[in-house]
């Protein structure tokens, strides 16, 4: 079952047991809602954004392993970034999990984020994926935001 | 009622149904997924289909495409005929009294929303109340709410209790004089629980309410009949019942179909027409503006042949014993915790396995070709009502077999392994 396990990495079940900047973070100048109504999938990012910095970030929902792992992952990736470069990198997670097929790409500029390769052979999970990240791309873009339906751009 | 247990570890049911020569009827059920043997157990959400339906499908489209109810020339006459004994298989299953009883829509939601949108209008107004349970499909709840909010009206919920059955003494305190129509189902897709339907509709009548039954989980498991049950309404789906997507039926009493006003307008719903005024056919055709899903019906009456072919009688006893082997199997595995223990329960049953989530467990037994449903099974109040996002469910049919629960319960050992730390 390899893709199982390619899917359920390490480095995603421990994030999904130990959640990072799992809180609501009281100082929070930005945030977002994320909702996937056919799953019940929930997430609020919470952003600390000082003159296009990201200075803090915290999530707080509920979801499966994925999305959980995802959220939480991201939180650690983002933080100390510009919000520039934070785009940057949600752009080239969505192509990784969304199984991009640029030959530029390059997964080993993703990081640990790398680990969600594996979503791309299960459609189904792509959006669970990428909820924090399109959330976290709204809380960006503006103080409050809800993201509701994102199924549209992604996969059945 | 009980699982045997052979010496070898498999398990006999005692009830008489071929499990085998039945599966031969099913070619979906021959396929490997993942390269595994496909284990179907999501049948609360659809069934597989048999060769008896699929192959009437084909024959209705070659043999009988035409319209009904219009063309004077042989094709047309074969159609008509094939959509009229359908409607009249459908009305001998549910053991109806007049064919005219039987409406065809799209399924168990279009027929909720006819009602709704008709009967409802008509007779809910401000003040008036509508009553649901605790329990219902998003499809028996989002139609009377937005029929209460047009007019004014309130939604009741009669609550459940932590087993998953229906309080009676709270469903008998919200009926009273203002309620007009009490709507609820037989069978919870997401518990499992057989509803007291006969009671339930007695005391909707004692108060002067209509009470519409959605048969969607129950039509494909036990016998029904509308005049036992004496149910104002009923719904259910065509392709839960082994039959095509698209089709599905509402009963209704004829007084009551008499009395509403048409839904939508078209051909085929009108006695006459003018540009000043049309005089709208009776029922059924009343509620059937446009032409039809006539390959579907046909097709439905196919499946109804089929089932009855088995035996409704034989196929509520071998689900019952499958049913109580499978939850007995998943009792047994530590970490499991079911969702509603319903006194009585149909095909169904909802759980959580350790704090796995129900779409990752849905994931990885999908990979060993196994398919249950995870997630809120569109009863979202009813998933709070547990304080839990959603469940893993697990709904049988009578092709599904012991040795299927088995693969089941080791592959979800093989989740609880991977997710333990």
């Amino acid at each position: 079952m390899s893709d199982l396990d390619d899917l359920y990495q390490e480095v995603i079940l421990d994030h999904q047991r130990h959640p990072r900047n799992f809180v609501r973070l009281p100082n929070a100048n930005h945030q977002a809602e994320g909702n996937n109504p056919l799953c019940g999938d929930h997430v609020t990012v919470y952003l600390d954004i000082d003159q296009g910095l990201i200075r803090n970030i915290s999530f707080q929902g509920e979801g499966c392993a994925i999305a959980k792992a995802s959220a939480s992952m991201m939180t650690s990736a983002v933080k100390g970034k510009t919000v520039a470069e934070a785009s940057e990198i949600f752009k080239d997670f969505h192509q990784m999990v969304m199984g991009g097929k640029d030959p530029c790409f390059d997964l080993e500029s993703l990081g640990k984020l790398a680990a969600f390769s594996g979503v791309s052979a299960f459609p189904m999970r792509v959006k669970c994926a990428s909820l924090a990240w399109h959330t976290l791309n709204a809380a960006m873009q503006q103080p409050g935001a809800v993201v509701g339906e994102i199924a549209k751009e992604d996969p059945k | 009622m009980m699982a045997n247990r052979r010496p070898n570890g498999h398990a006999a049911l005692s009830s008489r149904l071929d499990v085998e020569r039945v599966r031969h009827d099913f070619p979906a059920l021959l396929q490997k997924s993942h390269g595994f043997p496909l284990v179907y157990l999501d049948n609360a959400a659809t069934t597989q289909k048999p060769n008896l339906v699929l192959d009437r499908i084909r024959q209705s489209y070659i043999d009988e495409c035409a319209n009904i109810h219009r063309g004077v020339y042989q094709l047309a006459e074969r159609a008509t005929a094939a959509h009229d004994a359908a409607r009249d298989k459908v009305r001998a299953f549910l053991g109806a009294d007049k064919p005219s009883e039987i409406v065809f829509v799209r399924g168990a939601t279009e027929g909720i929303n006819l009602v709704a949108q008709t009967y409802g209008r008509q007779h809910v107004g401000p003040g008036d109340q509508v009553l649901i349970t605790a329990m219902e499909h998003h499809s028996n709840l989002v139609p009377w709410q937005m029929l209460c909010q047009e007019r004014g009206a309130t939604l009741e919920v009669a609550p459940i209790d932590e087993c998953g059955d229906l309080i009676w003494s709270e469903f008998e305190k919200r009926l009273g004089r203002r309620t007009k129509i009490v709507a609820f189902t037989y069978v919870s897709n997401a518990l499992g629980t057989v509803n007291p339907a006969e009671a339930m509709i007695e005391a909707a009548h004692r108060h002067g309410a209509v009470a519409v039954v959605d048969g969607a989980q129950a039509v494909p498991h036990r016998e029904i009949d509308v005049k036992e049950l004496d149910c104002d309404f009923l719904v259910f789906s065509g392709h839960k019942l082994y039959g095509p997507t698209g089709i599905g039926v509402l009963y209704g009493k004829e007084r009551l179909l008499c009395a509403m006003p048409p839904w939508q307008g078209g051909g085929d719903m009108i006695a006459s027409v003018t540009f000043e005024k049309t005089t709208y056919a009776d029922p059924p055709a009343r509620f059937e503006a446009g032409t039809p899903d006539i390959s579907g019906a046909i097709a439905l009456g196919a499946a109804i042949d089929y089932v009855e072919s088995i035996g409704l009688g034989a196929i509520e006893r071998y689900e019952n014993d499958l049913m109580v082997y499978a939850e007995a199997a998943l009792e047994k595995l530590p970490g499991v915790r079911l969702i509603g223990r319903p006194k009585q329960r149909a095909a169904v049953v909802s759980f959580m396995l350790d704090d796995i989530h129900p779409h990752d467990l849905g994931t990885i037994l999908d990979r060993y070709g196994i398919a249950i449903r995870a997630g809120h099974h569109c009863a979202q109040p009813t998933m709070k009502h547990f304080g839990v996002p959603g469940t893993a469910r697990v709904s049988l049919a009578f092709y599904n077999k012991t040795d299927e629960i088995d693969t089941l319960v080791s592959r979800l050992q093989e989740a609880q392994k991977m997710f333990r730390p």
